[in-house]
């Protein structure tokens, strides 16, 4: 009885471990980029940004995992579409309601998480075809590995940008305004995204995927 | 005059790719080759402009009278993928050959983030009917003019010799943040 309960945690575990890694949307996959990099020039907003995405991909797991019954798979696609739209605006909402300044600085992106396709392929994917508990784990294991690659990309950003951390003041020196910039965005992630191929590459003996260049 | 400043702006200063980071999934999906790129661009100019107008006429004629502009993400959504469906269709029956050519690209449309951002942008800056198509336009042919730069670069950098961790799209990110760069220069184009 006790091992299977641990054998079962183990899975969950390893549910999340593998979106936070192994299938990381942003640096292994290349997939749902857009806002990705507009709204990492400070933590703050790239936490936030994360917090949303992690929201609204277990809500839209769970949804489907418990209506999936229900769903013909002839119009999957839209009522896949319907439910995630519904759950960006309710995110969109609360972000306006409760973050106010933030929400004004990412505006558009937060409603552009519609478009994300790492959450429809893990409506696809998994949570039409698991129980609720699972797909509620893969839900977070993705979105935390987003939220993991967010929170990178805009702590480098910030730190070397504004010389400052969740807006306090850190390094006492003229920032390089390059990184606060579009390119400082592109520049910053190609190169973790290196860097995260060059630990693969050397400590695990992979091949460096590139990702497949997906939505 | 204004037409033109809101192409100018939508096309060079704000480019959907190098300022906006808009379509970026895409950007980097298709740019292998130069021939796949210029399909895209002109599926993608065209679904803009279409998804410009037809959002913003649902916009100022169904949602603003029916107060119902809070559920403008799922309303866009909606006409967006039922209309590349539709053009699917149509497409498929009218002209086989453009189908076999585009229809690739087309399917890949529905659920991509600048066909999304466009009538938002119109909705949020209160853009008149031509406003929004210039708009579309504009933002059609920057972002064609991005994938074209953008595949004869990687076709060049095929040859390259770049370190194993950096081939393929890590190498790509760093090129684009270079183009960014350059594209920065073009903010001085328009005073006020």
């Amino acid at each position: 009885m006790e091992i299977q309960a641990q054998q079962k945690s183990t899975n969950y575990w390893s549910l999340v471990l593998i979106g936070l890694f192994k299938e990381n949307a942003i640096f292994r996959l290349a997939i749902s980029l857009c806002p990705a990099i507009a709204v990492t020039t400070g933590l703050k907003t790239g936490t936030l940004m994360g917090i949303a995405v992690v929201f609204v991909t277990v809500m839209v797991n769970v949804t489907i995992s418990a209506i999936r019954a229900f769903i013909s798979p002839r119009i999957r696609i839209p009522i896949f579409m319907l439910i995630i739209s519904g759950w960006v605006t309710v995110a969109d909402l609360l972000m306006a309601a409760f973050a106010r300044d933030a929400y004004k600085q990412m505006g558009l992106y937060i409603q552009l998480i519609v478009a994300f396709a790492s959450i429809l392929t893990r409506a696809e994917v998994f949570a039409s075809k698991s129980k609720v508990v699972p797909s509620f784990f893969d839900g977070i294991g993705s979105g935390a590995g987003f939220m993991f690659a967010l929170i990178c990309i805009s702590f480098f950003r910030e730190l070397i940008g504004k010389g400052s951390l969740w807006g306090f003041d850190i390094i006492h020196a003229r920032p390089l305004l390059i990184m606060l910039l579009p390119a400082g965005g592109f520049i910053t992630t190609g190169l973790l995204m290196g860097f995260f191929n060059w630990i693969d590459i050397r400590f695990y003996g992979g091949k460096g995927a590139g990702g497949a260049g997906g939505h | 005059m204004k037409l033109f400043e809101i192409f100018i702006a939508a096309a060079l200063i704000n480019n959907f790719v190098f300022t906006r980071f808009l379509g970026l999934c895409i950007f980097f999906g298709v740019t292998k080759k130069v021939e796949t790129a210029v399909g895209m661009s002109i599926t993608f100019t065209s679904v803009m402009m279409v998804s410009a107008a037809l959002g913003w006429l649902v916009f100022n004629y169904v949602m603003v009278p029916l107060d119902l502009t809070f559920l403008k993400i799922v309303i866009f959504i909606g006409i967006i993928a039922s209309f590349v469906q539709a053009s699917d269709t149509i497409m498929r029956k009218v002209s086989p050959g453009l189908y076999y050519k585009l229809g690739v690209y087309l399917a890949l449309i529905s659920t991509n983030c600048i066909m999304l951002a466009v009538p938002l942008i119109n909705a949020g800056d209160k853009y008149g009917f031509i406003e929004s198509i210039t708009l579309g336009l504009g933002s059609g042919l920057g972002f064609a003019m991005a994938l074209i730069i953008m595949a004869s670069i990687r076709e060049k950098l095929e040859l390259a010799d770049v370190p194993r961790p950096f081939q393929g799209l890590p190498i790509a990110f760093v090129t684009t943040g270079l183009i960014a760069l350059a594209f920065l220069g073009f903010s001085g184009i328009i005073t006020q």
